[in-house]
């Protein structure tokens, strides 16, 4: 009988899942022992009693230094994807030209802390710098979403329009996209506009960490000098900007707290185009081209050898600690969220899906970068602290999502329950949901990932940052662009692995 | 004779808050193998619903929808019948890797009901009449007296359908079908119960019925009610 079986033909589409997973697990696996997974610090269960203690009995030491530093990150964020969905929303209009996609998947693939570096250089600790930071890179998103919504809508809805005999007019396309595109996909762009908004509050929050005027710059102050109580006031103060924000952020209160931001922090810098014009055609020109008016063998020469050695010592070793990283952090990233989406479902917490789901936005608006500050103060510089942040971050936010999916699995009366319900009935129907979202979240997952190294682990962040420290612009600038070639690189691989999954590709609100 | 199995005595069934039947009495005695017929709508699947909440652990169900998992393959689909016959860590390693004891099982079935060259392709990859006979295979499996069973073989041709319901009532003591083939349901059912607009206007045994008299309860004029005949 079952001789019989075996000689029977198999067809499974689970197949191909089934191997991605296990390859992917597999390579996180090597990775993991490759790894560099020290704890370093003498008493790290000391030092978390600590912070738990601090926790647990905030202190606010100035209240005009956590109000004005609210603002400011409000305000920065608030301004940042003002700026980022007009501009993104243009870009969008050409999302059908290559050059646009291209364009707009290089802006958002470099973080915004590197763009802050960068402006920081030319336009200082400015207004200005902390706009752009968050503008730019969040444009590209947007407009890749935007472009995305657009590409969805049903395309009836334009070609039930009477055709013309001269098509092609670019005010008539405009108005007929008015019309019919516009409408359809607003909704969602506004939902996925306001989600975006939360994480351009973290984003501005952390731009403290690199010296700008907002919350994080005091969270990183506080937090080295061990004042946990203080560091709790301010983080709490955080939590409760983003947790309120659905009650007075108002869609018509809107152009008001725009205005007030603006007139608030005007985006403004201390700069002179002199200033300007020697960064880019100075500092961030490769050293040995530097004053070359025209090129030469010797200065090219000169060049591939400036280039080898940044290769070897640098980015090199970055990449290969970035991808390392990168791969455990998106498995461990895939447990996670498996083990947490419960939490938001109706099928295992009936009662308890409001507490389990504000458990995951929780963990989700914890900002990563801020974790891993955390971890490190805790276990020291390794990969530990990475991995256990960027996990929790990017778990409770899948984890969120897949949980928001059981609701849409309809199972027959008589299903078991628990364990026997999780992994026979809803883990194989959800599993390919769940990919799609982590191989979306794979490109997020690296980016930060690289950012990690500003706090001393060996990705291509460590050595931008020690770059920016040691004034080397052109090697910090060829490194920033290493960083946004892996991120396109794996951006694009997760897109054909979703392809040849066939999984849904729809971004929903990652 | 016994005591009925079920036993519904001026009873109101609702399906989501709407009135579905009304006033119904019924009792089902064991060794019945009775077909319920009527129209869509009619009430079949809110009265089956009801009746299994009075003994739900005694009874194998095969619902219309069969809710089969589509990446999983026959072989688990049909095992998920005896989910609560093991103990979970012997559930989760037969997912991961089959387990001999849970092979034999299932291919047993799995062969009776000619799937056994299916039995570890994933189920999406089935025509609907497979399908259907995983959705029998999984209720088989349970190993339960009482077979209940909402239209389980509509899209299976008449010849496999019967041989498909033999082997139902082979393994199962006491039957109730929701069927829509009136032929059928007078052939292998040895109680036939007809209901249209939220009452039961037929009950009697197939024996004595014909074809013809049960038209009414399909029939497009609902002025010519049979009155029921206990």
């Amino acid at each position: 009988m079952i001789s019989a079986s075996k000689s029977s033909h198999r067809d499974s589409s689970a197949k191909a899942l089934r191997n991605t997973s296990f390859w992917f697990a597999a390579v996180a696996l090597l990775c993991l022992s490759m790894a560099d997974l020290d704890i370093s610090t003498p008493n790290p269960w000391g030092e978390l009693g600590l912070m738990a203690a601090g926790a647990l009995s905030p202190t606010v030491w100035s209240w005009p230094t956590l109000l004005t530093s609210l603002a400011n990150t409000f305000s920065f964020a608030l301004q940042g994807i003002a700026l980022a969905s007009v501009v993104g929303f243009l870009m969008a209009l050409g999302y059908r030209f290559t050059l646009v996609r291209a364009f707009c998947a290089f802006i958002r693939s470099i973080h915004e802390l590197f763009w802050a570096l960068l402006f920081i250089q030319i336009a200082g600790l400015s207004s200005l710098t902390g706009l752009l930071a968050i503008a730019i890179p969040y444009a590209g998103t947007l407009a890749k979403i935007y472009g995305e919504l657009f590409e969805e809508v049903d395309p009836s809805a334009i070609t039930n329009l009477p055709s013309h005999s001269h098509t092609g007019s670019l005010s008539r396309s405009l108005s007929r996209f008015c019309y019919t595109v516009l409408p359809l996909a607003w909704r969602s762009m506004a939902t996925y506009t306001s989600y975006r908004f939360e994480c351009a509050i973290r984003s501005s929050a952390i731009l403290g960490f690199v010296g700008l005027p907002t919350i994080g710059f005091h969270l990183e102050t506080t937090l080295s000098e061990g004042n946990y109580s203080e560091a709790a006031g301010f983080f709490y103060a955080l939590l409760l900007l983003i947790a309120t924000l659905r009650f007075w952020l108002q869609k018509r209160l809107l152009p008001l707290y725009l205005i007030g931001a603006f007139y608030y922090l005007p985006p403004q810098a201390q700069t002179s185009w002199q200033l300007v014009k020697r960064f880019i055609s100075e500092d961030i020109v490769p050293a040995p081209l530097r004053g070359q008016a025209n090129l030469n063998a010797e200065s090219l020469g000169a060049f591939g050898q400036w280039f080898n050695q940044l290769w070897q010592h640098q980015i090199w070793p970055g990449l290969v600690n970035t991808m390392l990283l990168g791969q455990i952090v998106l498995v461990f990233t895939g447990l996670l969220a498996l083990l947490l989406f419960p939490l938001n479902s109706p099928l295992f917490f009936r009662g308890w899906r409001g507490f389990g789901d504000a458990i995951l936005i929780l963990l989700r608006t914890l900002p990563e970068y801020l974790l891993a500050f955390l971890g490190l103060l805790i276990f020291g510089p390794s990969m530990v602290p990475a991995i256990l942040a960027l996990g929790i971050h990017n778990g409770a936010i899948i984890g969120h999502l897949v949980g928001r999916h059981t609701d849409e699995l309809t199972l027959r009366a008589d299903v078991g329950t628990g364990l026997n319900l999780y992994f026979y009935e809803v883990l194989p129907r959800i599993y390919r949901q769940f990919l799609a979202f982590l191989f979306y979240r794979w490109e997020v997952i690296l980016r930060e990932t690289a950012i990690l190294g500003i706090l001393g682990i060996a990705t291509l962040g460590f050595y931008i940052d020690s770059a920016f420290e040691e004034f080397r612009f052109d090697r910090a600038l060829i490194l920033i662009l290493a960083s946004a070639m892996l991120n396109i690189g794996v951006d694009n691989f997760a897109r054909w692995l979703r392809q040849r999954l066939h999984l849904k590709s729809m971004p929903e609100s990652l | 004779m016994s005591s009925p199995l079920f036993e519904f005595t001026n009873q109101r069934l609702t399906y989501e808050g709407r009135l579905v039947l009304d006033n119904l009495s019924l009792r089902i005695y064991p060794g019945e193998r009775v077909a319920l017929i009527g129209g869509s709508g009619s009430g079949k699947s809110t009265l089956l619903k009801a009746l299994r909440e009075q003994c739900p652990d005694q009874i194998a169900w095969c619902p219309q929808q069969p809710g089969l998992v589509p990446m999983l393959s026959t072989f688990h689909n049909m095992y998920m019948g005896a989910l609560h016959r093991h103990s979970v860590f012997y559930n989760l390693a037969n997912l991961i890797k089959p387990l001999p004891a849970a092979k034999r099982a299932v291919s047993e079935i799995a062969q009776a009901i000619e799937l056994q060259h299916q039995l570890y392709s994933s189920v999406d990859r089935l025509s609907g009449g497979q399908q259907q006979r995983t959705s029998i295979g999984r209720a088989l499996i349970q190993e339960r007296p009482i077979f209940f069973g909402d239209e389980p073989v509509s899209g299976i041709d008449e010849y496999q359908s019967e041989v498909l319901l033999n082997l139902i009532f082979q393994r199962h003591s006491t039957v109730v079908l929701a069927l829509h083939d009136v032929a059928q349901a007078l052939r292998v059912c040895s109680r036939v119960i007809g209901l249209k607009d939220g009452a039961i206007i037929l009950d009697a045994p197939s024996a004595e019925l014909e074809a013809s008299d049960l038209a009414d309860i399909y029939g497009i004029s609902d002025s010519s009610l049979n009155p029921s005949r206990q």
